[in-house]
């Protein structure tokens, strides 16, 4: 059975999701300026591993707005 | 639990029923919690999208990384001889590539050092100041040990890239270019 939220339930969860994406983005954007500080200096250890960190991130803001999608759909 | 029925009436900012509202907001009611719920999806599509932009900067970066890496070790090149440079002076020359300007320092009779011209923070060309044992940046007031080319005053963070030196007889010679984070 489908759940149906509240507007004011889906208020709430509107709120709780853009905290969670907004941490990540900061995240992100500390990992994006980390790799170029690290790339202009020369060491190219890191790079690969914050690609990697970075699109686990995306993926993990995709799934939240897909969550959004979902519970405006029920 | 509100019912569903309460949950399509309109509510008014200040909590009061509608039926207490201006005429103007009887007529054209706005839905507040809707809107909030609106606005604040849509910026998080937003955030969702700048996520976005952050992994192709990232991949960006991985992709200059590797073309860097393809390209290997510059060639060594004949910069200078000793006595081009007198002690205490200072000569510019271009290394690894055409543009890339670079400064070799006399420190004594037997000391050479050489740096990349270039300022770690907003690329402005450094200026040597030996009497202070500094290279000064003028466009934000940044300084760089003589000695070690880490910075010692001003936004830089990233010491200048050193270029190694070898010497044979009388000829100076860059060998690499030496990137540093500290």
């Amino acid at each position: 059975m489908k759940r149906r939220f509240s507007r004011e339930q889906r208020l709430t969860i509107i709120y709780g999701i853009l905290c969670i994406v907004l941490i990540i983005v900061m995240l992100q954007l500390w990992l994006l300026m980390a790799s170029m500080n690290a790339y202009l200096g020369g060491d190219s250890s890191v790079i690969w591993p914050s690609v990697v960190a970075s699109f686990i991130c995306f993926g993990l803001n995709a799934g939240l707005l897909w969550y959004i999608r979902k519970i405006e759909k029920s | 639990m509100k019912g569903r029925q309460d949950e399509q009436l309109s509510l008014p900012p200040d909590g009061r029923s509608l039926a207490e509202q201006p005429k103007w907001r009887q007529d054209f009611p706005i839905d507040w919690p809707e809107d909030h719920y609106v606005s604040r999806r849509d910026f998080t599509k937003f955030m969702v999208l700048t996520s976005f932009a952050f992994v192709i900067g990232q991949v960006w970066i991985a992709l200059q990384n590797y073309f860097r890496t393809r390209r290997g070790d510059p060639a060594i090149r004949q910069i200078a001889t000793a006595d081009q440079v007198p002690i205490g002076g200072a000569l510019t020359f271009e290394y690894p590539y055409p543009h890339d300007t670079c400064l070799l320092l006399r420190l004594n009779e037997q000391e050479f050092v050489a740096y990349s011209q270039k300022c770690t923070h907003l690329s402005c060309a450094v200026v040597p100041q030996l009497e202070s044992n500094r290279l000064y940046c003028p466009c934000h007031e940044g300084a760089f040990d003589l000695a070690s080319g880490a910075p010692t005053a001003g936004p830089p963070q990233r010491p200048l890239p050193r270029i190694k030196l070898e010497i044979y007889g009388d000829a100076i010679y860059a060998s690499d270019v030496e990137l540093r984070t500290t």
